[in-house]
């Protein structure tokens, strides 16, 4: 074996550099909040079509690193876990444009709570109804009720129901994109052009994903996703521990 | 901006730590939320640090669910399994949660403002 010294002198440090890495939440949490910059520049640069969808351009980046760099999940989140976090205060921030817009809110009350009722026990019911259908186990079911409701809610209602919470989330991000996709062509199919109905609806199906892009849409619509997002949250609560009841 | 994060973080404690003193089956954040509100209505402050750091956070609410999306990588076994059934409810419903809120919203506020004679209060009339 003839190795230049400084050669093998470079690999050593690399080594090391990597090992100190691999231990250290910084590298993820750096990677998760890098390759959400870029995909919401790439987003940008598509005009924010609606199928640029910032969480999956991301998320695409950050597995093909892991995969390349063959570190597992428990490693990321050691970093990715302090973003993760910020989901709860999100929610009670979510005070401030509900307080700024409350007049308007107020005079959509009584739409608010009809419309609230009907889309959350839709969505709880068809989601599980159609994969009971199609043979899905109960755990998976159980996973599934509460995703329309944003992660850490849903997180906590599937192991109520003997779900698996880490499952519970993925569902919670593919619902949040699917509606985020959609929202805006099936609106328009359906000429639904009254913002706060939008709004509302989106943040009733798919929680905080769907209220960020609405609120790329307009604010009015993004305030109402907030309070559907919000409302459908506790909800959700209520209609899955009645279901827990029930089932168990 | 960290008297902003503080005051979140107590709103949100406080929801957590109520919701379960009392046993109810009702998510901490909401409740923080609704405390947050409520402590702004009472004592009628308009703080603009607090406005700037929640519209900053939920300008970026995206990010936020970055890491649960990379998660996915850990349920390949269930997905490879049951993927399709999972994909199609979860499309399905969506479809169907979003056509069932907006429809219902607006077929509500639109009975609604024909009853009180009011003026289409989202510009409805626009179209």
């Amino acid at each position: 074996m003839e190795r230049m010294p400084g050669e093998s002198a470079v690999v050593i440090r690399l080594a090391d550099i990597w090992v100190y890495l691999a231990a250290e939440p910084l590298l993820w949490l750096t990677v998760t909040l890098a390759a959400y910059c870029l995909a919401d520049w790439i987003s940008a640069r598509l005009n924010r079509h609606p199928l640029a969808n910032p969480v999956v351009i991301a998320a695409g980046l950050i597995i093909g690193l892991l995969v390349a760099t063959d570190t597992g999940f428990a490693t990321y989140f050691e970093g990715a876990q302090f973003v993760h976090f910020l989901l709860g205060p999100a929610i009670v921030a979510l005070a401030v444009p509900l307080k700024r817009n409350l007049a308007k809110v107020r005079k959509s009350l009584v739409p608010i709570v009809a419309a609230l009722v009907a889309g959350s026990a839709t969505a709880v019911f068809s989601a599980v109804g159609i994969a009971w259908l199609l043979g899905a186990p109960a755990d998976v079911l159980a996973s599934l009720a509460p995703k329309s409701v944003t992660a850490p809610i849903a997180m906590g209602l599937a192991e109520t129901l003997g779900g698996i919470p880490t499952l519970a989330a993925v569902m919670v991000v593919t619902t949040g994109i699917l509606g985020a996709m959609i929202v805006t062509p099936l609106m328009n199919a359906l000429r639904i052009r009254d913002y706060a109905a939008r709004g509302f609806a989106v943040g009733v199906a798919s929680h905080g994903i769907g209220a960020a892009r609405a609120f790329q849409v307009n604010e009015l619509a993004g305030t109402f996703a907030g309070i559907g997002m919000g409302l459908n949250g506790a909800l959700t609560a209520f209609l899955v521990s009645v279901l827990a009841a029930v089932l168990v | 901006m960290i008297r902003a994060i503080t005051l979140l973080l107590v709103c949100q404690l406080a929801g957590e730590v109520l919701v379960r003193s009392l046993g109810v089956p009702f998510p901490g954040p909401v409740l923080g939320m609704v405390l947050l509100v409520g402590g702004l209505l009472v004592f009628k402050t308009s703080a603009p640090v607090l406005e700037e750091t929640a519209d900053t956070l939920l300008r970026n609410l995206s990010l936020l669910f970055v890491p649960a999306a990379v998660g996915v990588i850990q349920h390949g076994a269930v997905l490879k399994a049951h993927g399709a059934a999972i994909v199609l409810a979860l499309l399905l419903s969506t479809i169907a949660t979003l056509v069932v809120t907006a429809l219902v919203f607006a077929a509500v506020s639109r009975r609604m403002a024909g009853r009180s004679g009011d003026e289409a209060i989202h510009g409805e009339d626009a179209g």
